[in-house]
């Protein structure tokens, strides 16, 4: 299925004048969860940078319903939620709109058992590498090499992949998807708000003070993540691993954009050095190959 | 309606809550295991299980995914329930603080157990008098009948005050202990406990944006919240009395509101305390009595709202002991909470019973008379 971006739904659900600093990767997405699911969805935000841009109380620039909710507490209200409804007989989705931190590292107890239980919640980690509402510190999804005012000479270790963990609690579906490609998202979380249990979609969404880049260029490193292969789109449905265009044509790596487009956009890599670079690119190799293993193994079709 | 039949059987502390929770026909349930709650949640699993109950039974992780669980069903419009102990209640504590803040009518069952180290499943109450500023209503039964009427109260007052309630009872000595109990009939708890309103404190409905939580647009709307939730609890204080009269008339049972009295008539002295050793405090006043100490009780069926006013009526009395079955830095939170109200002068402090160490009607006699001939004002017993 293909979405046709002049059909998008032209009710905003993000209004204008909302708190967020300007090219901010989340607001993007967020726009696209309201043109998906604008009615349907009833939206548990844990503290991060979403729960502050919403506009002030008493008043929102949302217009979705949004419970705030403590940090590590997202999935499991979500929960709550959907079961009420179900009890109830409300027609309505519960969706997380949940940032990396809230989901990979504090609140991960919680998603893992919302996972495991295939509770009937949507899950958006909206990614933007670090936890930005408190100033760009390092989280579990900062990748390898970059600056956070936590690891002011770039971070050592890996980005935790979320999405693969997630896949491997079995659940019905997973996806990651880029706010640099808006109708592959709007499509996944179409697809995905269909399925009942637990759906989870890694939102990679850039952040231009954390990231240190100029905020009219959000889309364009969106976009560079994804064909230097950095970031890789897929989708796994009930069984069927796929990997997403353009990720799908970028197999082969002759075909990916060198990592340094990618890189040199951003202020928080510019410290690295050729060689680091170049392990950069042996890691992201690697990533490839155990993702291509790993959806072979996990395809049930 | 007293002419209905009622159920008189045999059930632990434990069971009671159950059986009250199930008759109070709750949407959403979520537990997570701690010794010395777990069978409240298991006999409740099994009642979903068996159909006898139409409500979601959540398995989570923690303690504090379990009141999130039971939080987002209640601001999405369901009656929930949930039940902990001890550590499981301070996993809990963020959590605390945020349904409060939210005015989620939740009902949580607290079965009282020490804290650690060292690792000891016994009573006490410091679990539950360390969430007394959260914000949460905080019920206290003193017998496994009392146990299964204040839960069935506790979903009135928070779906009425909008303020959530905990429900205490004393590890083992109620939870595990089997009393007999008066069921009432399924129609007069429907009666009492009509199904909540769903559209209160928020309606949370697709396509109807709200934002519950987001960022103040002027602090002084957040302090008008914080004092607002001061007032919801003055306000349950009267809720709390009529909610007991009422159920008085539905059942027979009325407890007297805030406190029970015992033997207050012609007292110049009197014993404060609160839980299930009430009833060996109680022994202790008979026989005191017996020996013509002019000696009566004041039990504390709630210690929030605090009961201010009834226990402001013990100050023309000569002395008041205040049993804690808790300790803080401070001395015993009970005794610390009653000067308050009747000043330090009035007030002798007793704290025992801690750990889960038994202490007996006799121990209450001695520790009554010792603190009205003495001069001390805290006794660690």
């Amino acid at each position: 299925m293909s979405v046709r971006i002049d059909l998008l739904p032209k009710k905003k659900y993000v209004m204008p004048g909302n708190s967020a600093c300007a090219g901010c990767g989340m607001m993007i997405g967020l726009k696209i969860l309201g043109m998906a699911l604008g009615e349907e969805a009833v939206l548990s935000i844990p503290a991060s940078c979403a729960s502050v841009v919403q506009g002030l109380g008493p008043k929102s620039g949302i217009a979705m319903p949004i419970l705030n909710v403590p940090f590590a507490s997202a999935a499991s209200v979500a929960t709550g939620i959907s079961e009420a409804f179900k009890q109830l007989g409300v027609n309505g989705k519960a969706v997380v709109w949940a940032g990396d931190g809230g989901t990979a590292d504090i609140g991960f107890a919680a998603v893992s058992a919302a996972a495991e239980r295939n509770s009937d919640v949507l899950y958006i980690m909206y990614d933007n590498e670090a936890y930005m509402n408190t100033g760009i510190q390092r989280s579990s999804e900062t990748p390898k090499g970059a600056w956070t005012t936590t690891t002011p000479t770039g971070k050592r270790e890996a980005k935790k992949d979320v999405a693969l963990i997630l896949l491997a609690h079995g659940v019905p579906y997973v996806a990651t998807a880029s706010i640099a490609y808006p109708q592959d998202l709007y499509r996944k979380i179409k697809r995905a708000s269909e399925i009942r249990g637990f759906k989870f979609i890694h939102l990679f969404a850039p952040c231009p003070p954390g990231w240190l880049f100029d905020p009219s260029l959000t889309v364009e490193v969106a976009r560079k993540a994804v064909e230097t292969g950095a970031f890789i789109l897929w989708e796994y449905d009930n069984g069927e691993f796929k990997l997403n265009p353009p990720s799908s044509s970028l197999v082969d790596k002759k075909r990916r954009k060198p990592l340094t487009e990618y890189l040199k956009l951003q202020g928080r890599f510019a410290h690295l050095t050729e060689e680091q670079i170049r392990q950069m690119e042996e890691e992201i190799d690697h990533k490839w190959e155990f993702l291509l293993k790993f959806a072979q193994a996990a395809s049930r079709r | 309606m007293r002419a209905l039949a009622v159920l008189k059987t045999a059930l632990t502390g434990n069971y009671a809550v159950a059986h009250a929770v199930k008759m109070a026909r709750p949407h959403v349930i979520a537990a997570y295991p701690i010794t010395p709650q777990t069978t409240i949640v298991e006999k409740l699993s099994e009642f979903v299980e068996r159909g006898e109950l139409k409500a979601s039974f959540v398995n989570v992780e923690s303690e504090f995914s379990a009141l999130a669980v039971v939080y987002g069903a209640a601001m999405a419009g369901a009656r929930s329930f949930t039940a902990t102990s001890s550590h499981g209640l301070f996993y809990m504590y963020e959590m605390l603080w945020w349904a409060a803040g939210s005015r989620a009518p939740i009902v949580m069952a607290v079965v009282t157990r020490t804290i650690g180290p060292p690792w000891n499943i016994h009573d006490e109450h410091n679990d539950i008098l360390a969430i007394r500023d959260s914000g949460w209503a905080i019920a206290m039964a003193s017998s496994v009948q009392e146990a299964f009427d204040l839960t069935v109260q506790a979903f009135k007052l928070a779906e009425r005050a909008y303020v959530p309630v905990a429900v205490g009872l004393d590890g083992f000595v109620l939870s595990h202990t089997v009393e007999t109990v008066e069921l009432p009939p399924q129609e007069v708890v429907d009666k009492f406990l009509p199904p909540r309103n769903p559209d209160l404190p928020l309606r949370l409905r697709p396509g109807e944006p709200i934002a519950m939580g987001n960022l103040p647009s002027d602090d002084r709307i957040h302090a008008e919240h914080l004092k607002n939730i001061y007032k919801a609890h003055q306000e349950a204080k009267k809720l709390v009395k009529e909610i007991d009269s009422e159920y008085g008339e539905l059942t027979g049972r009325e407890y007297g509101g805030l406190v029970e009295r015992f033997e207050l008539e012609g007292a110049k002295y009197a014993v404060i305390c609160m839980g299930a050793w009430c009833g060996d405090a109680k022994e202790a006043v008979k026989s005191l009595r017996r020996e013509g100490v002019p000696v009566g009780l004041m039990r504390l069926r709630f210690v929030r709202p605090f009961p201010d006013e009834e226990v402001e009526a013990l100050s023309d009395l000569d002395k008041v002991v205040v049993f804690d079955r808790d300790i803080t830095p401070a001395g015993g939170i009970l005794g610390r909470e009653v000067a308050s109200v009747l000043g330090r002068d009035k007030v002798v402090n007793v704290v025992a019973g801690l750990a889960g160490v038994d202490f007996k009607a006799e121990e209450f006699r001695k520790a009554v008379k010792h603190a009205i001939e003495g001069e001390e004002r805290l006794m660690l017993l």
